[in-house]
């Protein structure tokens, strides 16, 4: 499809803007001024809407297409919290209102939804207190790891290393090096669990933390939890849960009972915001009672005339990781889900989620290796390195499905897996699609032995091709036009 | 409601595929002493009650004040055609573009984004977008510390207080020094820069328009800044850049911004929309997801997530950034937004901005009591000293249905008299001057 830029027609325009109805003045001196316009098209409305519309058709979608991408629980996003975001008390309120003289009294709608939200978080983990600021799950991953660092440097003690699985998202690595930790890598042991004799010879008084998902990225409930938190504690580090996962155990069991310590969730994975095609997302923080003063500020706290305010009066809070209140549109959405779905409701929705997970995870595993080879949670991982001998990649399987019409699971991570498929089918898929999709698993397994470039040379139904991504990688052209 | 398809039967064929006899069975591998020791949530509720609900406690927020509130996040007109095609769940409902063979629609959307922020900013390269603008600093600052191998980083008192305190609370363990500099008659003042600068520094950073309003061109201050070899860093605020000396023209290496101006509602602070660009040269030091075009099989155009081995999936703890996602649905409001009001539009509308608070100028000052602030020139936005306490004033003008600026008092020392208005395209003639009638009687009250 051509771009925007190259439909741009001179004097072509898309939107009127009222005419100027004050006394004009001289424009700036030349010297603040740009020397002409910025490049933007010139298009009219119907070529904006008929672009963006043909643009977005491109796209698989949950909306439109199954999607199965392990680790990132594509689930159904209900159509009635874009309408309770889009209320225009919600969406024209300006963030800075609260810091006018008496302005927390003009935002008692939207601080109540944090104050509500944050208690609703707290009880389904089972932790003291959150902070709705962090932006997305890495950013609450880094909050999280900020937490720590003051927390131990509260108490005057130097630590200087993070312990991380090798089964874990790239994420928590990332964000404990960018805190300024040092990372000490856990291997995973033949069941697939965390290797806890290297775990105890790694753990030290020089450890400030234990990151760990559970259920875990190869889609297991380590039933050691409990001593590897209780370890961990004895060494004085602290334990943080990677809430990725959370949507597998909602009602089951809550990381606050586990031993967690710090606890981040991606409101857009377990509480069905959309994921905008990579955002916005929304990273709410939860702490132990010993680590809620490092929070954040602001904190919403709650009146005794049942009024709610903003207190940015906490001397050991990490200070601001956010502008303001964390992404309130996405926080409000979930806020929502929360309400309808309710108690039973989760429970359900962890339920159905490992349910469907190892319906896919039975009905696969003689056609493709399953990793380890027991009951999973919510997302079952695979191999397809039982094709390698065909020259079949779990890569070319991905591809195939795109054919199918439907979206490839997460391939290639965990990386301790060799051609892994991550499969999360979500609580809110039919048996049918979940049939259709295994069904064709099940075609392209065979299809590897009878006719692999079928497969190799996949998609073949879509408008492009595979692509060059090495071209893409060498020579970077990254807008247009390319320079 | 719980959105979930399956009948007791279908639940009970899956169960039997699986070889297991109940759903519990499926949870056994949870030991019975981990079991959760309360989950007091509420029952479910009607869609209808939910809405119902939400919709009161909307109405408990102010929405109705007639805005001149900036500081960095404005009240911009946002056309239909935005929200509704960003409404387009083929967009909403997809995730990261992972499989470029069902995303090309995703995947050219940023592309075109990362044009458009090339093209507003002067700058060679963008990226997929950031969370914030002051996140996007964060890490222009980081770019910064890790191409210079340097640890001391200028930055400018014009630069918004939230912005400075969060550059502030994410290097706090890593041994980063920040040196603020003063504003001197609105402007960054030079002098005290120089001072500062030398050979560990890693970079300056300034915003324009500053804080108070007031734009600058620091074509001079660059040239130093380079001659030390450390890099310039600039905040902006987009829509000025539709007249405003551009970034990249001045100079600077890295420039990054808050989008929210690009058609994106100000939802009480998000999500919104961290953009960045920087010179070619920088570009494997940029945080976060990167498109690039290159063609398929059959040589065609298409679009791919691109320079990835800078990235935490691949890299891990030797990452550029622990960024994962980005603000791609902002990202897109920004690119329709710049796409309907166009290479011409987008003047208009700086321009709009610029004359309405020009004029918004003149009418204050014939407030009893209130100047204007002139000693720099400024875009929307500007600070008036009143002669009472400006928290005291605001307080009595919202009660006159006017959000009528933000008291400066609250972030700078001393300037408990001063308050920052801005005036955007929204506000009419008519508004502008009721604001200055309003205040006057707030003043003399």
């Amino acid at each position: 499809m051509q771009l925007i830029f190259e439909k741009s027609r001179i004097g072509r325009k898309g939107f009127a803007l009222p005419e100027i109805d004050v006394p004009q003045v001289p424009d700036l001196a030349k010297n603040y001024c740009r020397n002409q316009p910025a490049q933007l098209p010139e298009v009219s409305e119907l070529d904006v809407v008929r672009h963006f519309s043909n643009l977005s058709r491109l796209n698989y979608s949950v909306d439109t297409n199954f999607y199965p991408l392990g680790s990132c629980t594509m689930k159904y996003n209900p159509k009635f919290t874009e309408k309770i975001a889009a209320l225009p008390g919600f969406s024209d309120l300006h963030p800075l209102l609260p810091q006018l003289s008496g302005g927390g009294m003009l935002a008692q709608g939207s601080l109540e939804v944090l104050y509500n939200m944050e208690k609703l978080l707290s009880e389904i983990t089972g932790m003291s207190a959150f902070t709705m600021q962090p932006l997305a799950g890495a950013h609450g991953e880094l909050t999280g790891v900020m937490l720590i660092a003051a927390y131990h440097k509260d108490r005057g003690e130097v630590r200087k290393h993070i312990i991380i699985p090798d089964s874990s998202h790239g994420t928590n690595p990332a964000s404990a090096a960018i805190a300024g930790y040092e990372v000490k890598v856990i291997p995973t042991d033949k069941d697939g669990f965390l290797d806890l004799q290297f775990f105890k010879k790694t753990l030290s008084k020089e450890t400030a933390a234990v990151m760990l998902t559970c259920p875990d990225t190869l889609g297991f409930f380590n039933p050691k939890i409990k001593e590897i938190t209780d370890l961990a504690h004895s060494a004085g580090a602290l334990m943080y849960y990677d809430g990725a996962n959370l949507n597998a155990i909602m009602g089951k069991c809550r990381p606050g009972d586990l031993g967690f310590d710090v606890v981040h969730l991606n409101l857009h994975k377990t509480f069905a915001t959309p994921h905008g095609g990579g955002g916005p997302g929304a990273g709410p923080v939860g702490v132990c009672e010993k680590l809620v003063d490092f929070l954040p500020i602001s904190r919403v706290v709650r009146r005794s005339d049942g009024t709610f305010a903003l207190d940015y009066h906490k001397h050991k809070s990490i200070g601001y990781i956010a502008p303001f209140y964390g992404n309130f549109g996405v926080i409000l959405k979930a806020y929502a889900y929360i309400l309808a779905l309710g108690k039973s409701g989760l429970i359900s929705a962890a339920e159905n989620a490992v349910l469907s997970a190892n319906y896919c995870l039975a009905r696969l595993k003689d056609y493709y290796a399953a990793a380890y080879g027991k009951t999973c949670m919510h997302e079952c991982v695979l191999s397809a390195a039982n094709l390698l001998e065909y020259g079949v990649h779990a890569l070319d399987i991905a591809k195939y499905l795109i054919d199918q019409g439907f979206h490839p699971p997460t391939i290639y991570f965990p990386l301790i897996v060799k051609e892994a498929m991550m499969i999360e089918p979500t609580e809110t898929e039919s048996k049918e699609t979940l049939d259709a999709f295994i069904e064709v698993m099940i075609q392209a397994a065979k299809l590897a032995k009878t006719d692999p470039d079928r497969l190799r040379l996949a998609p073949i139904s879509m408008p492009i091709k595979r692509l060059d991504e090495t071209k893409a990688a060498r020579e970077p052209n990254l807008r247009w036009p390319a320079h | 409601m719980n959105y979930i398809p399956h009948t007791k039967q279908e639940e009970n064929q899956m169960l039997s595929a699986i070889g297991v006899s109940s759903i519990d069975d499926l949870f056994s591998c949870i030991p019975h002493q981990l079991r959760p020791k309360s989950f007091n949530i509420p029952s479910g509720k009607s869609e209808f009650e939910v809405l119902e609900y939400l919709k009161n406690l909307s109405q408990k927020n102010a929405t109705h004040l007639l805005d001149f509130v900036g500081g960095g996040f404005y009240d911009h007109y946002i056309p239909a055609a935005v929200d509704v095609l960003a409404g387009r769940s083929e967009f909403y409902t997809a995730y990261t573009p992972y499989q470029p063979e069902c995303a090309q629609g995703w995947l050219q959307a940023i592309y075109e984004y990362q044009t458009v922020i090339c093209a507003l900013t002067g700058l060679d390269v963008s990226n997929a977008s950031l969370y914030d603008g002051g996140t996007a600093l964060y890490e222009a600052a980081m770019m910064a510390v890790r191409i210079t191998g340097r640890k001391k980083i200028i930055v400018d008192s014009g630069v918004s207080l939230i912005y400075r305190t969060m550059l502030y609370a994410y290097t706090s363990n890593l041994s980063i020094e920040f040196v603020e500099t003063p504003v001197a008659h609105g402007q960054s003042c030079r002098e005290d820069i120089y001072k500062q600068l030398n050979d560990q520094t890693a970079a300056v950073i300034v915003q324009n328009p500053n804080f108070f309003g007031a734009v600058d061109d620091f074509s001079d201050i660059i040239q130093r800044v380079h001659h030390c070899g450390a890099l310039a860093i600039a905040s902006v605020y987009p829509v000025s850049l539709g007249i405003l000396k551009s970034p990249g023209e001045m100079g600077f290496d890295i420039a990054t911004g808050e989008g929210q101006s690009l058609g994106i509602p100000l939802s009480f602070g998000g999500p919104y929309l961290g953009f960045i660009a920087v010179k070619k040269e920088y570009l494997r030091q940029m945080p976060g997801r990167i498109v690039g075009a290159t063609v398929d099989k059959d040589n065609q155009r298409g679009f791919v997530l691109t320079l990835q081995a800078r990235e935490q999936h691949i890299r891990r703890e030797r990452a550029t950034s622990n960024i994962c996602s980005n603000e791609a649905l902002c990202a897109l409001r920004a690119l329709i937004y710049t796409s309907l009001l166009g290479k011409n539009g987008f003047v208009e509308l700086a321009n709009l901005n610029y004359q309405k608070a020009e004029f918004a100028k003149v009418v204050l000052e014939k407030v009893k009591g209130v100047t204007v602030k002139r000693s720099a020139p400024t875009f929307n936005e500007f600070t008036v000293c009143l002669p009472k306490n400006a928290d005291e004033v605001v307080g009595k003008m919202i009660d006159k249905g006017f959000a009528c600026g933000f008291p400066l008092g609250r972030f700078y020392k001393g300037m408990d008299n001063y308050l920052l208005v801005a005036v955007t395209e929204k506000r009419t003639k008519e508004e502008v001057v009721h604001f200055a009638n309003s205040l006057e009687a707030s003043l003399c009250s």
